[in-house]
């Protein structure tokens, strides 16, 4: 939007005091356009199909508002309130399926139609409008870029978040019988999951007394000397709480990699499957299942 | 600071408090040493709960510890150990070879228990 002929040695000598001064000549222009502005602000965020999410009321309050604090920005050259305010209106606006592009394109939409409010105030006085521009231009933004910087943010922070969740989830421990826990493992295991697992792991063992543990790797489907570290690292840890681990399900796969990188699990109980896991653990503790039929013909 | 070694019927229980320096580490591994033969214990709990911190001498010194006591005819088993120190001791590759543990002190009585009587049938 800026003249490709602007005389340039005119932004020089402009100082601070000008600038404020400027600035505060624009705010005021701004204050008292406000309600023509913000209209055809919306105006253009409605006819550019951005925010389709919302309706057109929430658009406009949404638009005062982000006015408001735009203005107050440029008035103050604080920024903090604006940041606040951005991350505030991400938090409502990114669960209901707001897109980067749309927050950026309606932030950009108000600096034009500001600028364009401008150009209509002082285009009789050109060197009137350089200055102000000058003024206006690099505030205007680093607003954007505080707006935009603030929502991408708190998309990372909720993404952060759900990843955290999603890991929680991904690692249940069960008890499945008094003393005996197991801990299916299903999908890719990485350092920091591994640690999580077994940092989960020493936790239930003493919160449910568990003597033995079945760790289940059927939905693991490969394994590498650091994965298979940690997992010898996990029952090194349960043992030393006194708990038992046996690990099943080692697809064949997996097997033939262990054994050709060589990774000394001897320490390790295995056992086939989680059905076997269990009953040898069931022996461990002293459990002895029995068809109903068998124990009342014993009795 | 000196751990009170107690007595409870052939066993003895040693249950450190606070953290220990190395040299009370080696003062209460040759003083349960000593007693085994004094108490004719069949059996050893140094319960480890209130520390929060293990390191390699604390951990060669309780498997020393172990052997030892084996040595003299009574089976060492360590109760106690916090999760976070499983994990710091498994990641520093301490891992108490060849030593019994057990979750708490009572776990630890239940497993002497049976290892006495398994000795005790055999005989």
């Amino acid at each position: 939007m800026s003249p490709k002929d602007r005389p340039s040695p005119q932004q020089q000598p402009a100082s601070i005091e000008d600038t404020a001064a400027l600035l505060r000549e624009l705010v005021a222009h701004l204050r008292q356009n406000r309600t023509q502005l913000r209209e055809e602000w919306a105006r253009r965020i409605t006819r550019a199909q951005l925010l389709t999410a919302m309706t057109t009321e929430e658009i406009f309050a949404e638009a005062t508002s982000v006015y408001d604090n735009y203005v107050e920005a440029l008035e103050t050259g604080t920024f903090e309130a604006l940041q606040a305010y951005a991350r505030n209106l991400s938090e409502r606006i990114i669960p209901r399926g707001v897109e980067t592009h749309e927050v950026v394109g309606i932030v950009l939409l108000l600096r034009d139609v500001l600028a364009r409010s401008l150009f209509a105030k002082y285009h009789e006085d050109f060197e009137k409008l350089n200055r102000i521009l000058d003024a206006y231009e690099p505030a205007a933004n680093r607003i954007a870029n505080t707006v935009a910087v603030g929502f991408v943010q708190e998309r990372e922070r909720i993404i952060r978040q759900q990843q955290e969740a999603i890991r929680e989830l991904s690692t249940p421990v069960l008890q499945v019988r008094e003393r005996l826990l197991i801990l299916p493992i299903i999908g890719v295991i990485d350092p920091q999951r591994a640690r999580q697992l077994t940092e989960q792991l020493l936790r239930a063992i003493r919160t449910n007394r568990a003597k033995v543990v079945v760790i289940d790797i059927t939905g693991v489907a490969a394994m590498d000397a650091n994965v298979a570290n940690n997992l010898v690292q996990t029952v090194e840890a349960a043992r030393l709480l006194g708990a038992t681990v046996i690990v099943t399900g080692l697809s064949p796969e997996i097997a033939q990699t262990l054994v050709t990188i060589g990774v000394d699990l001897s320490e390790m109980a295995t056992v086939g499957d989680l059905q076997g896991g269990i009953e040898e653990a069931e022996r461990l503790i002293g459990y002895k299942v029995l068809p109903l039929s068998e124990t009342t013909a014993s009795t | 600071m000196e751990v009170p070694i107690l007595k409870q019927g052939f066993y003895l229980i040693a249950s450190i408090q606070s953290a220990l320096t190395d040299a009370d580490l080696s003062q209460l591994r040759e003083a349960l040493v000593a007693r085994v033969g004094k108490f004719r214990a069949r059996g050893v709990i140094v319960d480890v709960t209130a520390l929060d911190v293990m390191d390699s001498f604390a951990v060669r010194t309780l498997r020393d510890l172990a052997h030892m006591t084996r040595l003299r005819g009574a089976e060492t088993v360590i109760v106690g150990i916090q999760p976070e120190v499983a994990f710091a001791m498994v990641q520093l590759g301490l891992t108490l070879k060849g030593v019994a543990t057990a979750l708490d002190l009572e776990e630890g009585l239940v497993f002497l228990d049976r290892q006495v009587k398994a000795r005790s049938d055999h005989v």
